[in-house]
C-alpha cells in the first residue's frame, strides 16, 4: 500500500475511532435536530418552512465538533513531528487527514441528513439534493475546518477558538448549500446553488491544505 | 446656513454622531495608554537612548 | 520610530481639519428629498464601512509583508491595526443601524451589505482571538498572518455569496461604472469625511504600531533582566 493510502487508512480508522464510530457526531446532530422543533413549537408548516436550512446548519455544526481530534491528538504524542519529517509532503498530509475526516464521519452525517430534514417537515423530494449538498458540503465543512483546527494547535481554549476561527470561513458553504435547497423547495432553479457549493469546495480542497501545512509548521517550530 | 435642526430625525441623527464621537474618543484613548504604558514599561528597565 | 513621532499627530491634525470642513459642507447641504435629514448619518456611516476594508486590507497587506519577510515590524502593524478595523466596524453596523430605522422601519435586516459587514467583525474577532491566545509572539504573529490572507481570500467570496443571496441594501453609488451618481452637495462631504476617517486611522495606526514595538522592547528587556 502506498504511503499516502496508508497514511488516509490511518486517519480514516482514527476518525472512526473505537468507541462506535461516527455515532458520536451522529448523536450529536439528531440531538441538535431534536432541539429545533422544541425551541420553535412543533407547528409543521413552520417547521417545513425551514427544516432544510436547520437541517444543513446543525451539520456545520456536527463539523466542527469533530475538528478538535484532527490535528490535536497528533500535536500532543509527537506523530505531527513525524509526519513533517517523511517523504509525503506535508500539504498532501494534511489533505489525507481532512478527507480521512469526511469519510469517516461527514460522509455518515450526509446520509443521516435527508432523514432529519424530513424528520422535521421537509418534503420527500428534497432527498437526492440533501444528500447530495450535505455529502459536497461536508467536504468544505471539513477542510476549511481543518484550517481552523491547525491554526489553534498550542492555543488555550483550542476548541472554542477554532469554532471562532471557523465560522466565518462556513459561511459561504451554508448559504450556497442552503440557497440550493430553499431554491429546490420552491420550485425554483436550484443548480446555480450546487454548483457554486462545488466550486468552494473545489478551491477549499485544492487551497486549504497550504494553509494547514503552513500553520502546523508554525506550530511545531 | 447649517441645517441642524432634523425635526423628527434628530433622535437617529444626533445617536450616529455621538457614537462616533464616542468610539473615536475611545480609540485615541486606548491607543494613547496603550503607547504610553509600554513605553514606560520599556524605559524602566533602561534609559532609553533613541525614542 | 522618529517617523511617527512627528506623522501621527501630523496625521491628527489633518484628520481635525478635514472633519470640520466635512461636517460643515455635510450640514450645509440640503435636505435629501427622500430620506430628509437621515443622510447626514451618511457622513458617518459610509465612511465607518470604507475604512472597515480599508484597514483589513491594510492588515492582509502586513501580513502578507510578515510572511515574506518576516519582519517584526510587519508583525506589530498587523496586530496593531485589528481592534482599530473592529472598532470601525462596529460603528458602521451601529450608524447603519441607526440609519436603516426611520429608512427602512428596522434596526436590523439581513440584506447583503449588513450581513456582509457582520462577517467582517468575524473575521477581525477571529483574527484577535487567535493572536490573543498563543503564548509564544513569534508564532502568534505567524499564525495571525495565515488566517488574515485566509480570511482576505475568502471575504471577497463572502461578499459576493452573500451579496448572490440577498440585497435590500442600496445599490453602490460611488463606485460604479461610469462615476458617481451621488450629487456633489453630498458627494464632497462625503469624500472629505472618508479622507479624515483615513487619516485618523493613520494616526492611530501609527501610535498603536510605536506600542507594539515599546511592548517588544519591555518584553525582552524583562526576559533578560529575569535571566541576570
Amino acid at each position: 500500500m502506498s504511503r499516502a493510502g496508508a497514511l488516509l487508512a490511518r486517519e480514516v480508522a482514527l476518525a472512526w475511532g473505537k468507541g462506535g464510530g461516527p455515532l458520536v457526531t451522529l448523536g450529536f446532530y439528531v440531538g441538535t435536530a431534536t432541539l429545533l422543533p422544541l425551541a420553535t413549537g412543533p407547528e409543521p408548516a413552520r417547521l417545513a418552512a425551514i427544516a432544510t436550512g436547520m437541517a444543513w446548519v446543525a451539520l456545520a455544526l456536527a463539523a466542527l465538533l469533530s475538528l478538535e481530534r484532527l490535528f490535536e491528538r497528533d500535536f500532543e504524542d509527537g506523530a505531527l513531528d513525524l509526519m513533517v519529517l517523511s517523504p509525503v509532503p506535508l500539504e498532501l498530509v494534511c489533505a489525507l487527514k481532512c478527507l480521512g475526516q469526511w469519510i469517516a464521519t461527514g460522509a455518515p452525517l450526509a446520509l443521516a441528513a435527508p432523514l432529519a430534514a424530513i424528520g422535521l417537515g421537509a418534503k420527500p423530494e428534497l432527498v437526492p439534493l440533501i444528500l447530495a449538498c450535505a455529502l459536497v458540503g461536508g467536504l468544505a465543512f471539513a477542510f476549511t475546518g481543518g484550517i481552523g483546527a491547525a491554526l489553534s494547535l498550542g492555543a488555550r481554549r483550542g476548541g472554542l477558538l477554532t469554532a471562532v476561527i471557523v465560522l466565518p470561513l462556513f459561511v459561504p458553504p451554508v448559504i450556497f448549500g442552503g440557497a440550493a435547497l430553499d431554491a429546490f423547495a420552491s420550485g425554483l432553479p436550484w443548480q446555480a446553488g450546487l454548483a457554486l457549493l462545488g466550486a468552494y469546495t473545489a478551491a477549499a480542497v485544492a487551497l486549504g491544505p497550504l494553509a494547514m501545512a503552513a500553520a502546523c509548521r508554525n506550530a511545531l517550530s | 446656513m447649517l441645517d441642524l435642526d432634523p425635526g423628527p430625525y434628530g433622535a437617529f441623527i444626533w445617536p450616529a454622531y455621538g457614537l462616533t464621537a464616542l468610539v473615536f474618543a475611545g480609540m485615541i484613548a486606548a491607543s494613547l495608554s496603550h503607547a504610553r504604558r509600554w513605553r514606560r514599561k520599556a524605559q524602566a528597565h533602561q534609559p532609553d537612548l533613541a525614542a | 520610530m522618529a517617523f511617527s513621532r512627528w506623522a501621527a499627530p501630523m496625521f491628527g491634525i489633518v484628520a481635525v481639519l478635514l472633519a470640520l470642513v466635512g461636517l460643515w459642507l455635510g450640514f450645509a447641504a440640503p435636505e435629501d428629498y427622500q430620506q430628509g435629514d437621515t443622510v447626514r448619518i451618511m457622513f458617518v456611516h459610509v465612511p465607518a464601512a470604507w475604512l472597515s476594508m480599508f484597514v483589513y486590507a491594510c492588515l492582509g497587506g502586513a501580513s502578507f509583508l510578515s510572511l515574506v519577510f518576516r519582519h517584526a515590524l510587519a508583525d506589530a502593524a498587523a496586530k496593531a491595526a485589528a481592534p482599530l478595523g473592529a472598532a470601525f466596524t462596529v460603528l458602521a453596523l451601529a450608524t447603519g443601524s441607526l440609519w436603516g430605522r426611520p429608512m427602512w422601519g428596522a434596526w436590523w435586516v439581513w440584506d447583503a451589505r449588513l450581513t456582509s459587514v457582520l462577517v467582517l467583525l468575524l473575521f477581525y474577532l477571529a483574527y484577535m482571538a487567535l493572536r490573543a491566545s498563543l503564548d509564544d509572539e513569534a508564532k502568534a504573529a505567524r499564525a495571525g498572518a495565515i488566517l488574515a490572507l485566509v480570511g482576505v481570500v475568502n471575504l471577497p467570496i463572502v461578499h459576493w455569496s452573500v451579496n448572490w443571496w440577498n440585497t435590500l441594501h442600496q445599490g453602490a453609488s460611488v463606485f460604479r461604472k461610469g462615476g458617481p451618481t451621488m450629487t456633489v452637495d453630498y458627494l464632497y462631504p462625503l469624500l472629505l469625511m472618508s479622507l479624515a476617517f483615513m487619516a485618523a486611522f493613520g494616526a492611530l495606526w501609527l501610535v498603536r504600531i510605536r506600542g507594539e514595538v515599546w511592548r517588544r522592547r519591555a518584553e525582552a528587556a524583562a526576559l533578560r533582566a529575569a535571566r541576570r
